[in-house]
């Protein structure tokens, strides 16, 4: 009695500990205790799961589980130890990926071992659940895969998209959800080929589905997967009727959904729209291109004597700051301009990395501390008193198009206002447009300054200026 | 419709649950700032590595000569472990460079 008692009270505390340890995560000076708490939890949830008495006959096979941790745990415990910070989004679409595939697995043995015969017919519910979590887990798995490729770079941006992609991507969703409700109804009678043929079918859609999106609206794809690698987790509890499963995933699936709602805000995009994709399509329209405007130059001993005697500055990150390396050097100049009593704030972005939240981290590396990471609206504010904007890699997440030009494909994404900043720096190798191929018409303003250059070249040099006086 | 009644009576608990965890799920989560976003996602991998809890169960119950079984499970374990471990380390590396405040 007791046994099962302590068993039950493993999983409920481990259940806790998740949520308790999700709360601590809402101020940066407790999320490491959360953090570790929840591993804890974890901990007490696999101990409960070793040992239970609720499986009828085991013959328990202790070797074959304590050597698959040993291995998981081991190749886990490397890759985390030797992960860049700017590998983070790689890293965390392989890890949904890997829910996924696990998910996916769990479910396939169930599914076959009904179609051999070697275990009863499931019930309606059982079946339901099985199958689902084979769609879901297979999606996730393919689905982040081939997210991963395309963030290391492997495959670039509409390698595979066939022609009307997202017409066949359709219609294999329908035939996809079509063809579970067919082996539903036919119940254990479907047999192994049908069933090796579902689970293909997922795989294939998971892997089509991420295709023809861009890279830049990575972040928002991450985020989905994010949030289907716990719902894959939360099916599988179901599948073994665990409500510790069950709460683990439901709480990762709610993480990934608001995280995919934010990213789709801070792009002004529908979902729906980020997976059909086409960004930067029909954007011809865009002002700033009539007539000869010329952007005026700022040299690098006038820009570094102005910041060292304003009164505060915020520099506006994008991911070419992290692309350069200059994360390090940027503090480097904070640090010089701070020992000068000049105010240095960082104003980021929700999209400004490749996953929500990238920049921070990357800043955080370089020892920036958290109170000086400004979220959007944080900086908008600041901005407004603000002496300079130094504007290091970003693009258009400053174009003020998205505000006044209704013909722009960003017009309506929620932008840093750096134009309400006193004077605006953008540091950029070229005049060429941003990532989505973009004209910014704030190169043109009267406030903006341009010093052109490599940007951890360009800070760099600053740095020097700035010592020297 | 009798089926759902009765599936709806039988599983009472697991719907309660089900969405008193999304409704709490929503709730911490929005109060996590968006500094701590990536963290938040990796730690979502660490704690979605819950899935190894099936993996455990599944080879327990199996056959020792069931090979199709123990094979698979024990790949899900080695899957879920390295969500668990990877997830929670990494989440750890990045949550102590936020730590350091301002000297």
């Amino acid at each position: 009695m007791a046994y099962d008692f302590f068993i039950n009270l493993g999983y409920l505390v481990g259940a806790i500990a998740f949520v308790w340890g999700l709360r601590l995560l809402s101020s940066p000076d407790t999320a490491r205790r959360g953090n570790i708490l929840a591993g804890i939890g974890m901990g007490l949830a696999i101990l409960s799961a070793l040992f239970t008495r609720e499986i009828a006959a085991p013959s328990n096979n202790y070797a074959w589980i304590l050597g698959g941790m040993v291995v998981g745990g081991v190749v886990g415990g490397f890759a985390a130890k030797k992960v860049k910070m700017t590998d983070m989004p790689q890293m965390v679409s392989i890890f949904n990926g890997l829910g996924g595939a696990c998910a996916v697995l769990l479910a396939s043995v169930e599914l076959f071992l009904m179609y051999k015969g070697t275990t009863a017919p499931a019930s309606n519910g059982q079946l339901g659940i099985i199958l689902g979590t084979v769609l879901i887990g297979g999606i996730t798995f393919t689905g982040s895969m081939l997210a991963y490729t395309k963030l290391h770079g492997s495959i670039w941006d509409n390698t595979f998209v066939l022609p009307k992609h997202n017409l066949i991507n359709n219609i294999l969703l329908v035939g996809l959800l079509a063809f579970a409700v067919y082996l539903f109804i036919l119940g254990s009678a479907a047999g192994t080929t049908l069933g090796i043929l579902f689970l293909a079918l997922a795989l294939i859609y998971g892997a089509s589905f991420v295709i023809p999106i861009g890279g830049a609206d990575m972040p928002v794809v991450i985020s989905l997967l994010n949030s289907f690698s716990g719902l894959s987790a939360a099916a599988a509890g179901l599948i073994y009727g665990n409500n510790m499963m069950l709460v683990g995933g439901i709480l990762v699936g709610a993480s990934g959904t608001i995280l995919t709602v934010l990213m789709c805000e801070a792009m002004n995009r529908s979902l729906l729209n980020v997976l059909i994709g086409g960004f930067g399509g029909g954007g011809a329209s865009a002002k700033g291109a009539d007539g000869e405007q010329i952007a005026k130059e700022v040299s690098l001993s006038d820009a570094a004597i102005q910041l060292f005697y304003s009164q505060s500055v915020v520099v506006i990150p994008g991911y070419g700051l992290a692309v350069a390396q200059a994360q390090k050097i940027v503090k480097e100049v904070d640090d010089l301009l701070s020992a000068n009593g000049v105010e240095v704030r960082y104003g980021i972005h929700p999209v400004a990395g490749r996953m929500p939240g990238h920049m921070n981290v990357l800043l955080a590396e370089a020892d920036v501390p958290y109170d000086k990471l400004l979220d959007l609206d944080d900086a908008n504010n600041a901005l407004k008193s603000a002496d300079f904007a130094i504007i290091v890699g970003a693009n258009d997440v400053v174009n003020p198009a998205a505000l006044d030009d209704p013909g722009s494909p960003i017009y309506g994404m929620p932008v840093l206002e750096v134009w309400n900043a006193k004077h605006v720096i953008v540091l950029k190798r070229s005049m060429n447009p941003g990532y989505a191929g973009i004209q910014n018409p704030l190169f043109f303003h009267d406030k903006n300054r341009m010093l052109f250059g490599d940007a951890k070249d360009t800070m760099t040099k600053l740095a020097s200026e700035l010592k020297g006086m | 419709m009798d089926t759902f009644f009765v599936f709806f009576d039988k599983y009472l608990i697991l719907i309660y649950l089900l969405i008193f965890t999304i409704i709490l799920g929503f709730e911490v989560i929005s109060k996590v700032p968006t500094v701590l976003h990536t963290p938040l996602m990796s730690g979502a991998n660490a704690i979605s590595g819950v899935v190894i809890i099936g993996a455990i169960l599944l080879v327990r119950a199996a056959d020792p000569n069931d090979y199709f079984s123990l094979g698979l499970g024990f790949f899900g374990v080695v899957l879920g472990m390295t969500n668990v471990i990877g997830g929670f380390v990494v989440t750890d590396r990045m949550l102590e460079m936020f730590k350091k405040k301002k000297k």
